[in-house]
């Protein structure tokens, strides 16, 4: 069973959220992957800000194929979040409260999360064309010159994600890796 | 001496990277569903269909598989009776590269300057071409689109020959391990054992080529690829690192002579959406 939940997020949706929650995203969510980060990390050590408002946000990393006439994106599957753990907690002070990606977070994403009370969230990695058919509406909000790594603001409809981790500490690899592990006798 | 023309190349190249970039290979999409008869975890099987059911939708909706349409990778085995006209062989590759990427609405994910710009080449070009000269008239062809994710989770040890058999299983179980839900798993491991490090790797890459789950045809490689599957499959992954049964689809090994002093192994991982193509000419 999945549960609904109308972004943008907030204090009192996140408290309901556990790893391991199949969650149905509706509303608006940001794409931002390496390069794009940087910049943004970049211009808030140079005291500017950001180019949308990252209270309460949820950011997706991903870097979508080229979408054919007619059509709003290509393929749209995340990408490995790991490399985004330099900046995360940077942006997690700021007021992110999701992140839409796959794979591994650094201990100190972790702890951001816990502290700033936001959660990472799982797509499936590879299935960017089914993953594709939730997002009604994309456009570039900045950084255009990076291509597929361009900032973009997607309006998504029942977008399919998992809880990774939540804002108590849970984590959805270690304790599935745990439940399924087999010892050596 | 038997004429194969440029263009014939480049549009060879150009059908191979298009095509497989839509289309699962058959044989990636039956591993896929014996791997969800087999998952335990009903949270990895229904990760599997949603994969399987991607699969369906990119042929169906000429939607990529997965958005990263990966760096082109080419595999050449070239008859020395080939006598190329029209153009050279690598320009050939590369016009097809960049027509394969265009017309297919293809991500281009290569950047120039590595570690400095990182400018886009816009075309996906330069392809990583490996050419074997064999012998005969034909060219044969292979593509394989490799995505970013996966190929991070790589690696390349010298480990000592006295580690030995044991020491390859745990390289390669402690890797897969180590990297989690990292490489989209289910995985295709690809194992590469002996040669000098450049020959180990390259053998590794080859390895992920092979039908999945097919073994090797010795069968002390084939016993040591069942016991590294066991135990990759024991670390409780699962499809997208959510927890399972199912962490790899397959570790084929390949293997190479090597120095007295040496025993380098090198993993080439592969995620579930294995993605490759052959073509002969």
């Amino acid at each position: 069973m999945s549960k609904k939940v109308t972004l943008p997020l907030n204090d009192e949706v996140l408290k309901d959220l556990k790893a391991g929650d199949n969650l149905l995203l509706t509303g608006v969510i940001y794409v931002a992957r390496d390069a794009a980060h940087k910049r943004m990390v970049e211009a808030l050590d140079q005291g500017k800000t950001l180019p949308f408002d990252i209270k309460g946000a949820t950011v997706y990393y991903m870097g979508p194929s080229p979408a054919r006439s007619g059509r709003v994106i290509g393929s749209a599957g995340p990408t490995t979040s790991g490399r985004m753990d330099a900046y995360a907690p940077r942006l997690i002070a700021q007021g992110l409260k999701g992140m839409i990606g796959k794979g591994l977070r650094s201990q100190a994403v972790k702890d951001a999360m816990v502290k700033h009370k936001a959660v990472y969230l799982g797509a499936i990695g590879g299935a960017g064309a089914v993953i594709s058919k939730s997002i009604k509406k994309a456009e570039v909000v900045a950084y255009e010159e990076l291509g597929a790594e361009a900032l973009r603001r997607l309006e998504v409809a029942d977008f399919p994600v998992t809880v990774i981790n939540d804002i108590y500490g849970g984590n959805l690899y270690e304790e599935g890796k745990a439940k399924y592990q087999v010892k050596a006798p | 001496m038997r004429e194969i023309k440029a263009s014939d190349i480049t549009n060879t190249v150009a059908r191979l990277f298009e095509h497989s970039c839509h289309y699962l290979p058959p044989d990636v999409v039956i591993a896929l569903k014996q791997a969800k008869e087999k998952e335990k975890s009903p949270v990895c099987r229904d990760v599997l269909d949603r994969i399987l059911e991607n699969a369906n939708i990119a042929g169906k909706e000429q939607i990529p598989l997965c958005q990263d349409t990966g760096a082109a990778v080419v595999m050449l085995e070239l008859g020395q009776e080939v006598h190329i006209t029209g153009g050279d062989l690598y320009t050939a590759v590369n016009e097809g590269v960049r027509q394969g990427y265009d017309k297919g609405y293809l991500r281009k994910s290569i950047v120039n300057g590595p570690c400095f710009a990182r400018v886009n080449t816009k075309d996906n070009t330069p392809a990583m071409i490996h050419t074997d000269i064999v012998p005969g008239d034909r060219l044969k062809i292979s593509v394989l689109p490799k995505g970013g994710g996966s190929e991070n989770c790589s690696r390349l040890t010298a480990l000592s020959p006295s580690q030995g058999r044991q020491g390859v299983i745990d390289f390669v179980v402690n890797l897969v391990s180590e990297v989690g839900s990292n490489p989209c798993p289910p995985v295709i491991i690809g194992v590469g054992i002996g040669g000098t490090t450049d020959k180990t790797m390259f053998i590794a890459k080859k390895a992920l080529l092979r039908k999945v789950g097919e073994p090797s045809p010795d069968p002390e490689v084939a016993n040591l690829e069942k016991e590294i599957l066991e135990k990759v499959n024991n670390l409780g992954i699962g499809a997208m690192g959510y927890g399972g049964t199912v962490t790899a689809l397959a570790v084929h090994v390949e293997t190479f002579p090597c120095h007295i002093a040496s025993m380098p192994v090198a993993v080439n991982m592969q995620c579930w959406c294995s993605r490759h193509e052959e073509a002969i000419l």
